[in-house]
């Protein structure tokens, strides 16, 4: 009795439907980084690993009432802004990019952090300014956003920073932003794409997105990925070849398939069928997160675990959209499926906000 | 005031949830862009893609077929295959090869000429096909490789198939040799849509029945179908087609025969021709020197090369086809046979030799061998004795064009065709071609030299044996044939090459006799060969020459010591056995071998000895062809038994 009570109380923040999609989601993905490991137990026992670790943390994340998280916006932001400013004085550059801060005993990515410190940070101002909201705050909200997103386009970073600033801009939009504005900032940026593109994107960036239009003009080099990859999905037919039998899988044809290209591993084995079940079950999870953030008993609720939702669901779209070939190469994994312990941590640290969001109104209101 | 609005938690809620179905739709939206494309890719271009992906996956590579071993009449291996390792690297997946040889060398031995031939092949071959380095490594090298391969990335130990040829340089002109395939092998294979056939092979034949049976030997390429990995590494075996090996070639040629005749030639240079006159095998093909055929198996390098192709004895021409001589006296029973033929002559016509022929209105002496002449002479005795004169006449009343179209019938002027490549056609002249070549007019005078084979008359070995067979056989003429029989690998059936009859030469039958007795006569006392021909148990029948050598070719070095050995006259024997019942026709010649008589009538005797009676040569002693000082040489330009008078300028003009 006293045991399932502590069942009870330990599970008493999650949602049942959203953790069993996720729980389906992960076990589709472990079955995929096998095959695309080449059957290597070890790396499927890392992976479950990983697995463990990103629940636990998911599960701790979901008993932390939206009081205390309201509490943390303002100062991770500003940490994580204060460590921007560290990287790009004293950062380290690998490859190229000044993406690291060297602390002695480890080296830390601040970018990551604000991966949830940005949305946190705006919803928590629209929820404290919800009172007057007027356009100005918008304004303040979208220089709040602005100031990291800079930081991090200028490492270069340009995958991150453009994704935090679809996260900022989650926020922005449920809170009511003008569509003016939205319209307007629409036409700005695609005026400015042209100098942009002159300016701002450095050479290996243009080339991504010029190999993404001509992967043909350079096959052996920055092409070769999608090359393989549409290669890999295209080959995979309606039916797929078969768990474990990707011919460009096994026979090594696949670039970075454990990761970033695991969705051609998966499109390969399982073809079309298999695309259309995990396009539902994707879907599935963010139909159930939308529904439960629109659920969340405060603004900065709503807003956080919304822009939270939507980011997972533009991962899952940028990703998929990058190995079938319509749009370029950017670092970004397929989440939950992708071998990695970093993104399985953010991701499901990320649903276990939404669900500590949303389920701990009934506490607040008695 | 705008700014100092109520909240109404409503509205905004309500605004929340349409923002977010808003989202919502746009998710959707994104997502089916997935599935439509997945659905492009997957669906629609199926058929691409998963042809791509078969690409990826499989490659075909060439099985080679064992090349076919070529065989003498009896069965003796002329040409055959060994199995050795290669050491071998593939450029493109190697690195800096400068580091990689000097790494190697320190594993297994490479010396200064595998490194030069390494490099010659890479200069000529592509970047991702592999270049042996080193051929017929010893178990030990393999061993020692094998356990350091980690350290050589694109470098591998081969098992691969060699071509031997284990009489090395007596065969060298008849069996030729292989050699690894070149851009102009490439641009033939090409031509003939050989190509896919030649995938994986890396050698083919350049001379010899190597060359001209190519297509034979080689054999039909098999596939295999396997399963590689983005490395180009096999992972299996899908499916296989057996490669079928080449034909196995069997020759008349018998390889006795052959090492006695190349034996009796002892370290003269010169040519020998032997033929079945029954069937047109050819019997023995030897070209003195030859040059040892495994050399240019390994690829041979540059310094060896020149070395046997700027030699003076010219060791890869092959003269047997290629080394063209005035005929000499050889000529003359043809000759004699033309002036019966065609009415000029009658058997029994005798003139009266002074020791030389004058034209009329001229004063010049076209002088016999014989300084003081033959006295009476008649047909038969002309060719026993091998008068001057009497052809000198013979051929002036005549002409040059009856003469030249009577001799063309024997195969003078024409190839003979014998199944081997490069074979030169001699030369019968006319007035039409001296106008055509030197823009001049025939003299009478050239007529009267042609009529002793001498002047712009030129023959090979290979025609004068055939022009002989054409007497032996009674004017029927064979095509010269190396091929006797082939194997069928698959079938292990073997085929006759049938003999083939080039042409029939109406001869009169007591004309034939005539000239037959006549040569008879060359071998027996009396004759020019008598001392060869002493004691032959079977009829002998022959016919002396002498082929005058004019000056020192252009562009040699002059050397003295080989100048005046160089400037002696070239010995020609044309020979037939029995001369009843002939089974071998022979041609020889001896360059700078002085005179057909004391010099190439004794290589064919013994030849024929053996043919016939099974008889091998004792030790022949040849005269020392660099012995004599250069003073005698000068004083020995006259022949003994017969002398070839030179081109008399003012005849010619």
């Amino acid at each position: 009795m006293i045991l399932r009570a502590l069942f009870t109380r330990l599970f008493a923040h999650l949602d049942g439907p959203l953790v069993g999609l996720l729980a389906l989601l992960l076990l589709l993905g472990s079955s995929v980084v096998y095959s695309a490991s080449g059957e290597n137990p070890a790396k499927l026992a890392s992976h479950f690993l990983n697995m463990s670790v990103a629940l636990g943390a998911m599960l701790l994340v979901s008993h932390i009432p939206p009081q205390r998280l309201m509490q943390f916006a303002l100062p991770a932001y500003a940490v994580g802004l204060i460590l921007l400013l560290g990287v790009a004085l004293f950062g380290i550059v690998v490859n190229g990019s000044r993406r690291w801060l060297e602390l002695g005993v480890t080296r830390i990515q601040p970018s990551e952090l604000m991966r949830l410190a940005v949305p946190m940070m705006l919803a928590w101002y629209l929820h404290y300014k919800q009172e007057t909201l007027r356009a100005r705050d918008f304004a303040i909200a979208g220089l709040l956003l602005a100031l990291p997103v800079g930081f991090i386009a200028k490492q270069p970073d340009l995958g991150t920073s453009l994704l935090i600033t679809a996260s900022g801009f989650y926020v922005l939009f449920l809170g009511g932003l003008s569509w003016k504005v939205i319209i307007g900032a629409a036409v700005a940026a695609g005026a400015a794409l042209p100098v942009a593109w002159n300016y701002l994107l450095h050479d290996y960036q243009q080339k991504r997105v010029l190999t993404l239009i001509d992967p043909s003009s350079d096959p052996l080099g920055a092409g070769y990925h999608i090359i393989q990859s549409t290669i890999a999905v295209g080959s995979g037919g309606v039916a797929g070849k078969g768990w474990m039998s990707g011919t460009q899988t096994h026979l090594d044809f696949l670039p970075e398939r454990s990761t970033d290209f695991i969705f051609a591993v998966y499109s390969e084995e399982f073809g079309l069928i298999g695309n259309l079940f995990l396009l539902l079950l994707y879907a599935a999870i963010i139909w159930r997160g939308l529904m439960l953030a629109s659920g969340a008993p405060s603004l900065f609720g709503r807003l956080f675990a919304g822009a939270i939702v939507l980011t997972f669901a533009t991962y899952a779209f940028v990703n998929m959209g990058m190995v079938s070939g319509i749009l370029p190469v950017v670092g970004v994994p397929l989440p939950l499926v992708s071998y990695g312990g970093t993104s399985m941590v953010t991701v499901l640290v990320g649903f276990g906000i939404v669900m500590s969001l949303v389920t701990h109104k009934k506490l607040v209101k008695t | 005031m705008s700014g100092l609005r109520l909240i109404n938690p409503e509205v905004e809620f309500l605004r929340y949830r349409r923002r977010m179905e808003i989202a919502g739709v746009v998710a959707a939206l994104l997502f089916l862009t997935l599935f439509a494309r997945s659905f492009w890719l997957q669906v629609i271009q199926y058929d691409h893609y998963h042809a791509l992906a078969e690409s990826n996956r499989i490659s075909l590579v060439p099985a080679p077929p064992s090349r076919g071993v070529i065989y003498d009449r009896r069965g003796e291996v002329l040409a055959q295959n060994f199995s050795a390792y290669t050491l071998e690297i593939t450029p493109a997946k190697a690195g800096k090869l400068e580091d990689i040889l000097n790494q190697l060398s320190q594993v297994v031995s490479i010396d200064t000429s595998d490194r030069k031939r390494f490099k010659r092949l890479l200069a000529e071959s592509k970047n991702f096909e592999s270049i042996p380095i080193r051929n017929r490594l010893s178990e030990e090298e393999v061993a020692r490789f094998t356990v350091n391969r980690y350290r050589f990335p694109g470098v591998e130990v081969k098992a691969r198939l060699f071509r031997q040829y284990p009489y090395g340089e007596i065969f060298s002109h008849v069996v030729g040799y292989i050699g690894r395939v070149g851009q102009r092998d490439l641009d033939r294979l090409e031509a003939d849509e050989q190509l896919a056939n030649y995938r994986g092979t890396d050698y083919i034949g350049k001379l010899g029945i190597e060359a001209s049976y190519e297509a034979w030997l080689h054999g039909r390429t098999g596939i295999e179908k396997v399963e590689t990995d983005s490395s180009g590494r096999a992972v299996r075996l899908l499916s296989r087609t057996a490669p079928v090996s080449g034909h196995n070639l069997y020759l008349h040629i018998d390889a006795k025969l052959q090492q006695v005749a190349e034996k009796v030639f002892g370290d003269y240079r010169g040519a020998l021709v032997a033929l079945d006159p029954r069937n047109g095998g050819v019997l023995a093909l030897v070209s003195k020197p030859g040059f040892d055929p495994n050399l240019f198996v390994d690829g041979i390098d540059s310094a060896t090369w020149r070395e046997l192709n700027d030699a003076y004895e010219r060791p890869l021409i092959n003269r047997a086809l290629r080394g063209v001589y005035p005929p000499g006296s050889t000529i003359k029973p043809f000759m004699g046979l033309a002036g019966m033929e065609l009415g000029v002559r009658n058997p029994g016509d005798t003139i009266s030799d002074p020791g030389y022929f004058t034209l009329s209105g001229s004063s010049h002496r076209y002088r016999d061998w014989k300084k003081d002449g033959h006295g009476m002479v008649d047909l038969k005795r002309s060719i026993t004795i091998s008068c001057d004169t009497y052809y000198y006449g013979l051929a002036h009343q005549m002409g040059i064009e009856r003469m030249a179209g009577f001799l063309a019938q024997f195969g003078f002027g024409q190839k003979s065709g014998v199944d081997l490549d490069g074979e030169l056609s001699g030369l019968l002249p006319t007035p039409e071609w001296k106008q055509r070549r030197f823009k001049q007019p025939w003299w009478p005078g050239e007529t009267v030299i042609a009529g002793i084979g001498q002047g712009y008359v030129l023959a090979t070995p290979m025609q004068l044996a055939v022009a002989t067979m054409a007497i032996a056989n009674n004017g029927v003429v064979y095509k010269p044939q190396l091929i006797r029989a082939w194997r069928d690998p698959s079938s292990g059936l073997l085929s006759n090459a049938a003999p083939q009859i080039l042409r029939h030469i109406p001869l009169k039958p007591e004309f034939l006799r005539l000239v037959k007795e006549a040569m008879v006569d060359v071998t027996l006392p009396g004759g020019t060969a008598s001392a060869a021909g002493a004691n032959a148990p079977y009829q002998f029948a022959g016919k002396t020459g002498t082929a005058q050598v004019v000056g020192i070719r252009q562009g040699e070095k002059y050397d003295a010591s080989r100048v005046s050995a160089r400037n002696r006259d070239h010995a020609l024997f044309i020979a037939f056995a029995p001369a009843d019942d002939p089974k071998i026709v022979l041609a020889v010649m001896v360059e700078n071998g002085g005179h057909g008589g004391s010099t190439a009538a004794p290589v064919a005797r013994k030849v024929i000895d053996y043919w016939l009676l099974g008889k091998l040569p004792k030790v022949y002693a040849p005269v020392e062809p660099g012995a004599a000082t250069p003073e005698e040489e000068v004083e020995d330009a006259g022949p003994a038994d017969e002398t070839v008078t030179p081109v008399v300028q003012g005849a010619a003009q």
